[in-house]
């Protein structure tokens, strides 16, 4: 029995099983959703009860998969022709897009509302936000329409410290928004390395990456003008009350590492990437990844060495 | 083959109802903890009233 036949007879039977609506929320965007929240909400001076916090980020989480169910909903045409996204529960045909649309519309106010109840509404208010710059900004309107899709569209993956901060504390500070200001920067190098080496998928759906509307040398010099922007930023925060020794060590070595394969991308043209598979761009893309959590992680040892050092003042 | 396929929708069916209620023993879960938390910082206490 081959791949799609047997994806096909699972579509014609209408039975989705319930990992198909896990997967309907995007559960690998939520680890990155659930760790920054996180953060946000460790590294704010506000203690908040275990279970408050549990909850806090929990919701988040749901208002995060919510976000992703909807996507799925809007975006079954697209994903039915991309490689990456052809298996989706949507364009595989194993939960119809109008289950899918209840399933997100349900949890966003779910998500809201129960946010709202175990912290404080200033947090339900920004994580409703989230959800709608994510779903009607980025998903209907920015993706379809200007190569600029990511870059705008990323700041509703780059809420979640900001909520989990508004969560702990009931305000809003300069400290969650340089949170912000990294997850915002580290985006666009992050999806352009991605579709640097996922070459035919953008093209195939017609999404206006910059890759198919400026082209790929344009593309690489992109990435390497963002990720100049972004070290700056990255190892700039150090010097702020989110910073410390540990956080700047970190930030120094992986934006070293991270401009050095910025650099070798725009070295590069089309005919040496693909002579060795695009290794280079995927070894960046690898990389993007940790350097977020390890930034992330870092932020969150600062916030725990301060702790230590406030509990041992008394 | 018929068959075949009529116990799978069925092993599917029940694997989602199962998951529905656990999740659903989850909530609860949440909501207890939730509760316990709020009342025993104080988040539900009356106010002070004064002269009392």
């Amino acid at each position: 029995m081959t791949d799609t036949s047997l994806h096909s007879e699972r579509a014609a039977t209408g039975e989705a099983d319930f990992g198909d609506y896990v997967a309907l929320l995007k559960p690998r965007v939520m680890t990155l959703v659930v760790f920054t929240a996180l953060v946000g909400l460790l590294a704010a001076p506000a203690p908040v009860h275990p279970m408050v916090g549990f909850a806090a980020i929990l919701f988040i989480a749901v208002g995060g998969g919510a976000s992703g169910a909807l996507n799925m909903w809007w975006d079954a045409d697209i994903d039915a022709v991309m490689r990456r996204t052809r298996r989706r529960p949507v364009p595989s045909g194993r939960v119809a897009p109008e289950e899918a649309l209840a399933v997100g519309l349900a949890l966003s106010g779910f998500s809201v509302v129960m946010l709202g109840l175990a912290t404080n509404w200033l947090a339900a208010a920004w994580l409703a936000f989230t959800i709608f710059f994510y779903v009607v900004v980025y998903t209907m309107w920015l993706k379809r329409t200007t190569p600029q899709n990511i870059v705008i569209g990323g700041l509703a993956g780059a809420f979640p410290p900001l909520i989990g901060w508004a969560a702990a504390t009931g305000s809003l500070a300069l400290e969650p928004w340089l949170m912000v200001a990294l997850i915002f920067m580290w985006t666009p190098p992050h999806f352009w390395a991605l579709a640097l080496f996922m070459r035919s998928d953008y093209d195939d759906a017609g999404v206006p990456m910059l890759t198919v509307t400026h082209g790929r040398p344009a593309t690489r010099a992109q990435v390497l003008i963002y990720t100049v922007l972004l070290a700056a930023l990255a190892v700039g925060t150090g010097l702020t009350s989110v910073g410390g020794p540990v956080y700047l060590a970190v930030a120094i070595v992986l934006n070293a590492l991270f401009l050095k394969g910025a650099w070798a991308i725009w070295r590069r043209d089309e005919r040496m990437a693909e002579a060795d598979d695009y290794r280079v761009e995927k070894r960046f893309f690898k990389l993007s990844l940790i350097y977020l959590f390890a930034h992330f992680g870092a932020i969150l040892a600062e916030a725990g060495i301060d702790r230590i050092g406030a509990a041992g003042g008394f | 083959m018929s068959i075949a396929r009529t116990h799978e929708i069925h092993r599917r069916r029940r694997g989602r109802n199962l998951g529905v209620a656990l999740l659903l023993v989850a909530f609860i879960a949440v909501m207890f903890g939730l509760t316990v938390a709020k009342i025993s910082d104080g988040s539900f206490a009356p106010p002070h009233q004064e002269g009392t």
